[in-house]
């Protein structure tokens, strides 16, 4: 393992793609690995992109990424595809959107599947992210699943969402319902070159108008990500928000936030990993026969449950 | 300790490299591993033999396949195993599919290609010959 380390350390691309499979498969090796990177961690900015299925966010984060290595910057990319929840199998795509990237040493990009997870994110996303931030990556860009409406995991790791819309693709009453356009510090219009793209910025517009006086309201831009337009804006955006969350000291909020959403989702986790493993099969298997008999409530069957180990 | 989110699905990267546009046999290949259970990293038509190596670095994949149907893969096979040593990916399970003649069987057996699947083979053969292979 020390080996494996120095190398990454030392900035050894395999022995960065190495590690992360070990941190995503979530083994006790992957969780050692994270243990010894993860005080290196805390350096990056890293950047949210979320949005619909098909809205351009792979062709957006290439194209980011892009302006970004124009700038001199590094750029470390995950982008999540969903699992089928029958096979556990995925088909990972979002590469053929980043192909200009493939060759350039100052990017690195994973394809990750979600493995089941809720949130448009992936289990163990907040530890291959830090991963990724220890590596050095002057950004970092966490694409997610196609998201609708109510996948609002990315907010917790990401300190910039962005939160890509499509011209044509519902009225304003969409934007004016709660959920994922909440999360969102930079709203993009993508695929701007569509007559309707005008209307939808108005939309978004009016819809920001009746914000809380007081609160910032995000930035709206337009872009085309296929032929690279609005992409020094954006970047020149996701900078000015940056600022903002330093000068107000939103920043170390969102860091203490984010450490107490993980270490609260990992005790859950392990409480009920503990559980389960106290607890025979059989056991398990008579109480979920009773509850699906309605013969117990499903809230008293768990309280039976973890109260066999939590004594 | 067992965790419900320890998961290890086998990594595949599908390539096609050199300039054929024809990837109707790559992308039934990639839908049946993802039946099958994989991870399947697909990267697009016309990728370059060093494209290929840095995506299978990159994503770490347990497996390489390599779908051509120009009649260039003596030329390009050769440049992607070698752009694959270069960079120290050296433990992954190649395998090969498309039109490519049977006499040039042994010579890509002797790259480290352990499978060709040529026009009419049953998809699960292909399922079957990654989780033989594949080391984990």
């Amino acid at each position: 393992m020390d080996e494996l380390v120095q190398r990454f350390l030392s900035g050894d691309r395999r022995a960065l793609a190495r590690i992360i499979s070990r941190v995503e498969n979530g083994t006790p090796e992957g969780r050692e690995y994270v243990r010894a990177l993860f005080p290196h961690s805390g350096k990056t900015h890293i950047i949210g992109v979320t949005g619909g299925a098909g809205s351009g966010k792979s062709t957006l984060t290439g194209a980011l990424a892009g302006e970004y290595r124009k700038r001199g910057k590094t750029v470390g990319i995950v982008a999540v595809d969903p699992s089928s929840p029958f096979t556990k199998g995925a088909i990972l795509g979002d590469r053929i959107r980043m192909q200009d990237l493939t060759l350039d040493p100052g990017v690195y990009m994973r394809s990750m599947a979600g493995r089941g997870a809720l949130g448009g994110l992936a289990p163990s996303i907040a530890n291959v992210v830090a991963v990724m931030d220890a590596f050095g990556f002057d950004y970092v860009l966490v694409e997610t699943i196609g998201a609708g409406q109510d996948e609002v995991e990315i907010a917790a790791t990401a300190m910039t969402t962005i939160l890509v819309n499509n011209p044509g693709t519902g009225d304003d009453i969409q934007a004016l319902k709660a959920g994922i356009i909440e999360i969102a510090d930079i709203l993009v219009v993508n695929k701007a070159d569509h007559p309707a793209a005008d209307i939808l910025v108005s939309q978004l517009r009016a819809l920001l108008a009746l914000s809380p006086a007081g609160s910032r309201r995000p930035q709206i831009l337009k872009t085309t990500a296929t032929k690279g337009e609005g992409l020094e804006e954006l970047a020149d955006a996701i900078a000015e928000h940056y600022q903002y969350l330093d000068e107000t000291g939103q920043l170390a909020k969102h860091q203490e936030e984010d450490a107490r959403h993980q270490v609260l989702a990992i005790t859950r986790q392990i409480v009920l990993e503990r559980i389960r493993a106290a607890t025979p099969d059989e056991e398990l298997e008579a109480l979920v026969k009773r509850v699906a008999a309605r013969e117990l409530d499903p809230h008293s069957a768990a309280e039976d449950l973890a109260a066999s180990v939590l004594i | 300790m067992s965790t419900t989110t320890t998961t290890a699905q086998i990594r595949v990267l599908i390539a096609k490299p050199g300039l054929d546009g024809h990837d109707r046999g790559a992308k039934v290949v990639a839908r049946a591993l993802r039946d099958g259970g994989c991870e399947v990293i697909y990267t697009g038509i016309r990728q370059t033999p060093e494209m290929i190596a840095e995506a299978a670095l990159q994503e770490d994949v347990d497996v390489v396949g390599l779908s051509i149907l120009s009649g260039a893969h003596l030329e390009l096979f050769p440049r992607v195993v070698e752009e694959l040593k270069k960079r120290g990916v050296d433990d992954v399970l190649l395998f090969c599919g498309g039109i490519i003649p049977e006499e040039d069987t042994a010579a890509l057996s002797k790259l480290g290609f352990k499978a060709i699947f040529r026009p009419g083979t049953n998809t699960q053969d292909i399922v079957k010959f990654v989780y033989d292979n594949v080391k984990k």
